[in-house]
Parts: C-alpha cells; structure tokens; sequence
C-alpha cells in the first residue's frame, strides 16, 4: 500500500545525519569555502558516524545496515544540507565500495570493503566524469583497450573528489562501442606509470572539496584491476544509484536555502512588514517548497524502484533532471529573497547558488 | 515503509475504470466537446451510476482526515478517490464532470453533515436512476473570497429563505433540474457577521424559487454542465442547514470552517482531474512522435539530447511529479493527518504544470497538435480549469504561504 512514512531505522539515521550536518558541516562551512580546505578533523569525525558504506556486511567488519537507496536518498538530504564540498568528501569510498560490494570479485571484496570498515579515512576514490561539454556516461572519450593479458587505460577525468590524497582511483572506462553496456571500472593506483594527478582544481562552487583531473596515457594495468574480473559491472544500475544520490544531495542543498528564506522574509522588514507578508515574496517562497517537495518525491521513487532490484534509468534520470532544474532555481530565489544582501559572501545563499549550479554538470559525485 | 506501489485490490478496481475511460468514454471524447450542452453523454452516464452503485460509491465523496478517537487509522478512501478521478480525467475530464456522483456537494455533507443528513442525501446516490449533487458558492461578484458571499438566508418560522444568484455551479442543471440531486448553497445569515454568517444549505432538486438561468460556454471542459442558479425567496426545511446555526462575532465559526476544511479533502482530487488530462497528453504526444521515429534516450549525457526530447522528458516528469504530489496530499488524509498545506500544493503544482504539459503537446505535434483531428488542443482547452477551479494556482500559492509562515489570512492576503 502507499505509504511515505521512514521506518524506525531510516528515522535514526536521518537524525544522526541531521546532526552532523546541523554541529559540524553548516558551522564550517562558510571558512571551509573561503579557505577551499575541509575543516581539519572532518572526515575523520565524520568517518567515526559510519554514515557512508553503512550496508558493508558483517563479514567485512561493516555495520551491515539494509542496503537501501531509499534509506541513501534520505542520510543524503541531510548531508546536503549540511554542507556539499564535506558531504561529498565524506561519501567518496561509497563510490567504491559500492560497486565492488555489487559486483566486485571476492578478493576484490575482501581488500576493498575492509579498506572501507577501518577506522582510518579510506584513500580511495572513483573517477567518471570527463572535461567536455557534452559529457555521457553510455559514450565516454576514456577507453580501456584489450593488450595481451592487459588493459591499457587512455583518458582524461575531471572533477575527481578528494583526488589529492587518493592512493588508488576507480577509472570508469569504455571497453567497446557505446551504450551502458561497454562501460567498465578499473582500478588504477596512483603511481602508476602514465598516471598524473592535476593540482586541486578550482571551481566555481564546492571549493573545500579537492578535486582533481586525472590524466591517463597508455597506463597498463592487469586483468585482475577490473571490478567484478571477466563479468565487470552493470554500468547502467551504477548510474541510476549515484543519480539517486546526486539529487538527494541538491534536495538538501535547496532545502537548506528555503529554510533560510522562510526564516529571513519573516524577519526582514520593509515599511514596517515583514516581506514574508508580500505576496512578490511569499510566492517566491511557496514556489520554493512546492518544486522541493515535487522533486523529493521523485528522487525516493526512483530510489525505491532500485530497492525493488528495477534498473530505474528513466526514473533516476528524470529526477537528476528535474532536481538539477530545482535546486538551481531554489538557491537562485534565495539569493533574491536576500536582495543585495544575498550577493555578500557573509551570507551563505551565493555559496549555495554557487554548488547549487553544479548538479546540472555533475554526474557520478556521489552513490547510495 | 515507503512504498510507492498500491494494494492489489486497488489496483484491480482501478484497472476496472481505466476500461470504462478507455470503452465509454475516449470514444465521444471529441463529440461531447464539440457539441457542448447538446449531447448528453448518457452511455457512459448510465454504465457509470451502476458501477457506483455496485462499488458502495468508493469515489463518491473524499474522506475527511479527522483522526478517529486520537487514534492513526489508516483509510484508502482518499487515495482510492484520487487513482479512480485520475483514471476518469485521462478518459474525458468533461465527462468525470458529468460522473452521476455527489462531487463537492457530497463532500460537504460528508464533513460537515449530521447522520440525518447524510442518510437524507447521500443514501439517494445507492439506488434509482443517476442523479447528481453540486456546490453553489461563487458569485458574479466575489470568487475565492468565499466569506463575501451576497446571497442571503433568512430563517421565517421552520424555514431558511434563500435569496442571490450563484454562478460557476459545476453540475448545477443536472443536480437541480435533470435528475433527483442537491445542491449545497453558501449563503449569509447575518451580511454584519462577515464571514462568520456565512453557512451551508442543502436545497433539494426542483425546489420552487430556484431555477437555472444559464449555462456557460467555456473554453474546455463542455460537457460539464457550468450553471447559473437563482434564488428568489426559494424555501428549505431549517434542519437543511450543514453545521451549526451559531454566528460568533470573533473568528469564524463552526460552520464556514467546516465548509472551508471541505477544500482540504476536495483540492487532491481536482489535482488528480488535472493530471488524468496531462497525462493523456504526454502519453498521446509520446505514442505519436515514436512513431515518427522520435525515442528519448534515457540516461545519455544531457547535453546530446535534442529539444524535443527534453521536452518529451520533461512532460513526463512533470506528470510524475503532480501525481505523486497528489498522492502524498491523499495519504495524509488517509491517516488522519492535516493536510492543508498538502493538498494546496499538489493542487497548485498539477494545476499549473498539466497546462505546461499540454501545451507542450500541441507544440510538439507541429501543426497537426493545432488541428481538431487530434485530441491534444482539446486536451490544453480541458488543462486550463484545473489550474482555476477549486481555487486558482495563485489562490493555492497564498495558502501554502500562510501554511509556511503560520500566517492568517489577514495577515497575507
């Protein structure tokens, strides 16, 4: 039956979520942008709440927790709006863990998943996106060609989180024509020959979060580097998990910036009344949270059809694409709400316009 | 749980109505339109009064949300309501119009109403021949403004004598005049009591002093009986009043809230109307440009995608969005949660964004969407009430401002 009421466990989470995000992402998140450095202890601090890679079982030492990408979609909105550059630092190992827990080899399993149960941050990161204008995951320009027993990896990635400090980068890469199908991950180590990690990019928005370009030339690597060995990956169902969890992401990241307008237009006044009480103002706003609930429904819809074992490339799909559209508009009326005052980097709806544009360009940052 | 799939036994009845819409109703979609007040639907009205007849009436009226003895109880009827209109709006949204049911009159008797009441006049609605129920609140001179309503009820011995003129009445002529229904008319009791005086009456069908004056020639939707009714001295036994008689001087009382409150289990099935007539479109304009060779490419990197797909994509998203909205709005009330500020939304965002829609489908569809050879000018001409009835898009927009800001209307209007 219909039903939109989180369990019990889901209720905990969101809430452990909410804390972090409410003690330790907004606080910071204002100097972490200015100084584009994460606050010094964060992922460590973070990384103790085990609210990324949660559904490692057991016998990896993980905490087990149902893997869910409904349960994802809600720790993410959280998490979003909290801070986005930490969020997304913080959730890097998922973008490996979880594609090797789904269809990584055992030994793969045994290193990866361990790696990402430990009590240090794990240094391990996935690389898709590619510095084009019309990126696509079912064609990209980084290609693994068969040599002998190897694969030989030419390519450039971009937009690498936490690219810096990684020692080893998940490389998505296409191994035929195009189409999900010929899309597979390889792992490459960071002293690789043919490897070269960029100095940390610098981007318009989420500037505490280092991200590189990684570059590839002729980079060989083994058989055994490929996630899952001769079966690989479903590229595809990857897709749909980590645009499930980009828009859960921008969901927190607009949600934050409507709250932020409620709380201001109530303050604010102009000849006397609060501009909440305008109706230029309190459309504005009703706007904001009409469009945010619409797309949240969305993303848990796409989401839940993933818990169902359903690809759900259209349904992800359509929420990347209606949450890209909302959180943009979203963070852009919150700067208005704010009028000038929305422009001073004391304030932090510019900040949140600025990472809010983002998501219509990213794809592949994050995954439940 | 979060669970966006219904039970079986909804899904099995809603299957059933998708084939009514599908048998008796796609097929004179376009002469009902054309003809207007001319052409009674009467296949689909008969084959439609017997399986409401049979079903106990399960859309016949939204459930209200009122929590039963403190208790979370967890009802389908407001979420069965939404999945049977939606279904019927897909088929003709002129013709669910023309649906024999009790609609928004029946919704007011079944909130606000005493078990006589209902016994009175929803019992009717189980047997005979079909028969229709309306509610009379706009006049010429005011429209969502509901407390200043003119019309004037004035209580002589054991009788409310009723005197104005109401205009927009949606099934007016075949409640009052074509068949053995009633109509709920707002009326003041006290003009000084603001909207404090103002109450519900249910007048019979044929009650002397009431007589249809017009019905209107819309843009869509013309198959929909849309009446004027008079009121001169027209007569009503005084326990036809809904809620109580008290008028308090400060706030509002029982009675208008109560009538007010209507709106709250009403807006998601007008929300769901809309997205019934949107997701025709989209679907239409999908079948006909894959047959033109036009196939949206699902996950590529959104830049390669055309506009055309976009779009396509977007309609779809859209539709989604507005239907799950209304969901949402319907399950509140199906677990007895308040859902103002809900049904508000998904009422403004199907409204608004099924209009998008089906303009788009008229784009789409080249010249051939601006033809009257396909459904879709008829579908954008039908999209536009549900973006103004039960409350225009900018109306819903002052509601779930106040809801957001904890605001009276005096405080944002």
């Amino acid at each position: 039956m219909f039903d939109l009421e989180p369990s019990e466990d889901q209720k905990l989470m969101v809430q452990t979520a909410r804390e972090l995000a409410k003690n330790e992402m907004d606080p910071a998140a204002h100097d972490a942008d200015e100084a584009a450095k994460l606050p010094a202890d964060f992922l460590k601090k973070s990384w103790e709440l085990g609210l990324a890679c949660a559904a490692i079982p057991e016998k990896y030492n993980g905490a087990s927790m149902e893997r869910s990408a409904v349960t994802g979609a809600m720790i993410l909105e959280e998490l979003g709006a909290g801070d986005l550059s930490m969020a997304i630092a913080m959730l890097a190992p998922s973008l490996v863990a979880y594609p090797v827990l789904d269809y990584g080899t055992d030994l793969q399993k045994e290193i990866v998943l361990r790696a990402c149960t430990g009590s240090e941050f794990p240094k391990l990161t996935a690389a898709l996106m590619e510095p084009v204008y019309d990126f696509d995951p079912t064609a990209l320009r980084t290609t693994a060609i068969r040599s002998g027993t190897n694969y030989v990896l030419n390519g450039v990635k971009t937009l690498v989180p936490n690219g810096s400090t990684a020692d080893s980068f998940l490389v998505y890469a296409r191994v035929g024509g195009t189409g999900f199908d010929n899309v597979q991950a390889f792992f490459v180590q960071r002293t690789v020959p043919g490897v070269t990690v960029s100095e940390k990019e610098k981007n318009m928005g989420i500037n505490a979060l280092d991200t590189v370009t990684l570059t590839l030339e002729n980079v060989g690597v083994a058989p055994d580097t490929r996630v899952g060995g001769a079966k690989g990956i479903d590229f595809e169902r990857i897709m749909s998990y980590s645009r499930v969890a980009q828009s859960a992401l921008a969901l927190g990241v607009a949600r934050k910036a409507y709250e932020h307008s409620v709380t201001y237009a109530m303050e604010r006044k102009t000849w006397g009344q609060p501009i909440a009480t305008r109706q230029a103002i309190a459309f504005m706003i009703a706007d904001m949270r009409i469009e945010l609930d619409a797309a949240r429904l969305l993303v848990w819809e796409a989401a839940w059809h993933l818990d169902k074992g359903r690809k759900a490339t259209k349904e992800s799909y359509l929420a990347k694409m209606v949450v890209d559209e909302m959180v943009l508009k979203v963070t852009d009326d919150s700067v208005m709400v704010m009028g000038g005052h929305g422009f001073i980097r004391e304030n932090p709806v510019e900040r949140w316009l600025r990472n809010g544009r983002g998501f219509a360009t990213f794809d592949g940052l994050a995954m439940v | 749980m979060i669970n966006f799939q219904h039970g079986d036994s909804l899904n099995n009845l809603a299957a059933a109505v998708e084939q009514i819409a599908r048998d008796h109703m796609r097929p004179f979609t376009r002469a009902v339109d054309e003809k207007e007040h001319e052409l009674n639907p009467d296949s689909y009205i008969n084959t439609m009064y017997e399986v409401l007849k049979m079903t106990g009436g399960a859309m016949n009226s939204p459930v209200m949300g009122a929590k039963e003895g403190g208790e979370k109880k967890r009802r389908t009827g407001n979420i069965t309501s939404v999945v049977f209109i939606e279904k019927m709006a897909w088929g003709d949204c002129g013709m669910y119009l023309a649906t024999p049911m009790p609609l928004l009159g029946g919704a007011a008797v079944g909130s606000a109403g005493t078990p006589e009441q209902k016994q009175k006049f929803l019992a009717r609605f189980r047997e005979g021949k079909p028969k229709w129920a309306a509610m009379a609140i706009t006049e010429p001179g005011m429209g969502s403004d509901s407390g200043a309503v003119t019309t004037t009820a004035t209580l002589e011995g054991d009788e409310w004598v009723i005197n104005g003129e109401k205009i927009f009445v949606t099934a007016g002529k075949r409640a009052v005049e074509d068949s053995e229904g009633f109509v709920v008319v707002w009326a003041s009791v006290d003009r000084k009591a603001g909207r404090a005086g103002i109450k519900a009456f249910l007048v019979d069908h044929h009650t002397p002093g009431m007589k249809v004056a017009k019905l209107e020639h819309k843009h869509g939707i013309r198959c929909s009986d849309t009446a004027v009714l008079v009121f001169e001295n027209c007569r009503i036994p005084k326990e036809n009043l809904l809620g109580s008689a008290d008028v308090k001087p400060t706030g509002d009382s029982k009675g208008f809230k109560g009538a007010m409150a209507t709106f709250d289990a009403t807006r998601p099935p007008v929300a769901a109307s809309a997205v019934g007539v949107g997701r025709a479109a989209a679907e239409y304009t999908s079948e006909y440009l894959a047959k033109q060779g036009v196939a949206p490419r699902y996950g590529i990197g959104r830049n390669k995608l055309t506009a055309v797909e976009k779009d396509l994509m977007m309609m779809e998203a859209k539709v989604k969005a507005s239907w799950l909205l209304t969901l949402k709005a319907a399950w509140m009330s199906d677990i007895g949660e308040p859902n103002n500020l809900e049904a508000s939304i998904c009422k403004c965002k199907s409204g608004r964004d099924m209009v998008w829609v089906c303009q788009k489908a008229v784009e789409l569809l080249g010249s051939e969407g601006y033809s009257r050879k396909h459904l879709v000018e008829k579908w954008m001409r039908d999209s536009k009430i549900g973006d103004i009835y039960e409350g225009t898009q900018q109306i819903q927009k002052l509601v779930v401002a106040r809801r957001i800001f904890g605001y009276s209307r005096e405080q944002l209007a």
